[in-house]
């Protein structure tokens, strides 16, 4: 027994080595990363320290102004300050040109510094710009999770929501979770007749059947959203047939809306929900209709107690694997749906390659995460339920 | 009642369908314009797909990624199922929960968390990383299809393969391989149909040159729609065509086998 187990653990160490290594540690990492605060201490070591022992009141002592002018004009010149500059104007805008400033004019600041640099910028004379980069010392901070749900810090510590104007984030949460229900609701409206048929139908035919919706999941989604992408154009396929059959007058801008993005994503999810719930009415026993028709119930009757019920794993497996697909979805979206109406993937994307903002990149992975493993929890627990529900019935 | 339920999955699987149907048709489109019905047949997008210099090393990379990728998803895959399969001791629920988790998680968050890491060993921008991520998203499908198979092999054989004198290995090379090799070419098959047609992780991970066909064919639309674009998509979609019949193949003998 103890020799099996050695071998079945020499098995299985090298993948579980691999998910760990490429996978799993990165994972964490990129978590890590969405409440890491390092900017300051790396780049403003000695400002930093001798900020940590301020007790916060009026102004910090001339000794950290000086350590700063130093400190920043040392890393301009060594071409290391573009990160600190960017995480301090993500905090509070302008506060990059107040660092730049003080980094470019470092060595004709004059003693005492306390007085030449709120000379040079005013930020530098006000205590909240001080406050601001003590919380910044690190070496975690809760603005990137905060700021992703439109949320930030007054200097004083106050957790207080952003004014309206710019919020954005708990906008894009609810569009991507809106988004995401309507095409689940809708592929399971459209999946459950499409199974329940095809389970219904005698072999060769459901066997054809089968495979037409096997085609469309096993080609790539890129494919069929490109797809779309070409059919939607204002010159396109669907405007043209739409005039020809009368139906428009002149072409519709399609591509960018929200419709396409629907459409887009609902045929490309359309197969993970009928091939779960076909796989659970295959499996169905037919004599339980017959019985039920036998006592009497009518055909309302027969779908709602006996089918409905017994096909509902298969609905619960499809709708969670859509719902899942859909959230993360960055694809789809992104070819067929406009700039300001993208979900939560096109965000992270966007925050890695354009902004390069690794903490809103990771805050909002987060979020994602919560959201997906929250979907993930709530089926554990809602087919456990029912597959003993289905055992009593 | 029957006739409408037939003919709504009828227009349903229409529905599924039509999109592919028309981007192949469109593909064999003589002029640059996309207009159905398609007036005359040519061969021009293909010719240009076959000769113009990024679609050849798209094609190339894709190919090279995704052997590379299947071949170490296969081996690693296979042999975590055997292992899970052999093993008895607790928390092989867990096991299989941490290996499969790759396939309940965002891609974005996947692709995201690998650019960062794997540019902090230098990893990002190699083709080797570009493996490393693909096989991470891939191996999860070998693991559940070699798993299946493997609730119908007989554990007793392997005990009569060591009283005989065979050594561990070999027993498993000689004795389980062959019995579920339907298992582990499905689950080959789906790695390298994965790997070909994964777009979101090499877009963040592949180098400034290395693209792959997915990414230039989202290069492409992103610049300019040209019918080469619907060339190479139809020829992803021939390819998926030929990994389904595959798999298809594999599932009717495995029913077959089980059957006897």
């Amino acid at each position: 027994m103890r020799r099996t187990n050695l071998l079945a653990a020499a098995l299985i160490a090298p993948l579980l080595l691999l998910i760990l290594g490429s996978f799993l540690v990165p994972v964490g990492l990129t978590l890590f990363r969405a409440v890491a605060d390092r900017e300051v201490v790396a780049t403003l070591p000695e400002t930093s320290a001798i900020l940590a022992g301020w007790d916060g009141e009026g102004l910090p002592p001339e000794a950290a102004f000086a350590a700063l002018a130093r400190e920043a004009g040392a890393a301009l010149q060594a071409r290391r300050i573009g990160d600190l500059a960017q995480r301090l104007n993500f905090e509070r805008t302008g506060l990059r040109t107040a660092l730049l400033r003080v980094a470019r004019a470092a060595d004709r600041l004059a003693a005492p510094h306390a007085q030449s640099l709120p000379a040079l910028d005013a930020r530098w004379g006000e205590r909240e710009t001080w406050l601001l980069l003590q919380r910044a010392g690190g070496p975690t901070t809760a603005l990137y999770l905060l700021r992703a749900m439109d949320a930030t810090r007054t200097p004083q510590g106050e957790v207080r929501a952003l004014p309206v104007e710019e919020r954005l984030y708990r906008t894009l949460f609810l569009r991507t979770l809106g988004i995401s229900l309507l095409v689940t609701a809708l592929c399971v409206l459209l999946a459950y007749p499409v199974a329940a048929a095809i389970a219904g139908l005698r072999p060769p035919w459901s066997a054809v059947a089968l495979t037409l919706v096997l085609i469309p999941f096993w080609s790539s989604v890129l494919v069929r959203s490109t797809a779309w992408f070409v059919l939607l154009q204002r010159e396109g396929p669907v405007n043209g047939a739409l005039q020809a059959l009368g139906m428009l007058e002149a072409p519709v801008q399609m591509l960018g809306t929200r419709f396409a993005v629907v459409l887009a994503l609902v045929h490309v999810l359309l197969p993970f929900a009928i091939l779960p719930m076909h796989s659970v009415m295959k499996g169905l026993d037919g004599t339980f209709l017959r019985a039920a028709a036998s006592l009497g119930a009518n055909g309302p009757q027969r779908f709602l107690r006996v089918w409905l019920p017994l096909s509902l794993p298969g609905v619960l497996a499809g709708g969670a694997m859509v719902f899942l697909l859909s959230v993360g979805m960055y694809t789809a979206p992104a070819l067929v749906g406009g700039d300001r109406d993208q979900m939560v993937a096109w965000f992270i994307a966007n925050f890695m390659n354009r902004d390069v903002n690794w903490g809103m990149a990771a805050a909002l992975s987060a979020y994602l995460l919560a959201m997906t493993g929250a979907m993930v929890g709530l089926v554990r627990v809602l087919t456990g339920g029912v597959a003993q529900a289905g055992l009593r019935g | 009642m029957r006739a409408a339920l037939l003919l709504f999955t009828a227009l349903v699987l229409g529905f599924l369908l039509a999109p592919m149907a028309a981007v192949v048709l469109l593909s064999f489109s003589p002029t640059e314009l996309m207009v159905l019905p398609p007036r005359g047949l040519s061969l021009r997008w293909y010719e240009a797909f076959l000769t113009e210099g990024r679609w050849v090393l798209a094609t190339r990379n894709s190919f090279v990624v995704a052997f590379a990728t299947t071949a170490l998803a296969t081996l690693l895959g296979t042999a975590a199922a055997i292992g899970l399969q052999l093993g008895r001791f607790r928390g092989k629920a867990v096991l299989l929960t941490l290996l499969t988790l790759p396939m309940v998680t965002p891609y974005i968050v996947t692709a995201a968390a690998m650019f960062f890491a794997y540019s902090l060993v230098g990893l990002s921008g190699s083709l080797a990383g570009l493996v490393l991520g693909h096989t991470v998203v891939a191996v999860p499908f070998v693991v559940v299809a070699v798993l299946a198979t493997l609730q119908g092999f007989d554990a007793t054989l392997l005990r009569a393969a060591a009283s005989l004198g065979a050594a561990p290995l070999p027993a498993l090379w000689r004795v389980v391989v062959p019995n579920i090799w339907p298992g582990i070419a499905a689950g080959a098959i789906f790695a390298f149909a994965t790997s070909l047609d994964e777009f979101v992780i090499t877009l963040f991970l592949a180098g400034p040159g290395q693209f792959t066909l997915p990414r230039q064919m989202y290069a492409s639309v992103r610049e300019f729609l040209s019918p080469t674009i619907l060339a190479a998509a139809t020829l992803l979609f021939l390819s998926s065509l030929v990994f389904l019949l595959g798999s298809e193949l594999l599932r009717l003998r495995a029913a077959r086998r089980a059957a006897r």
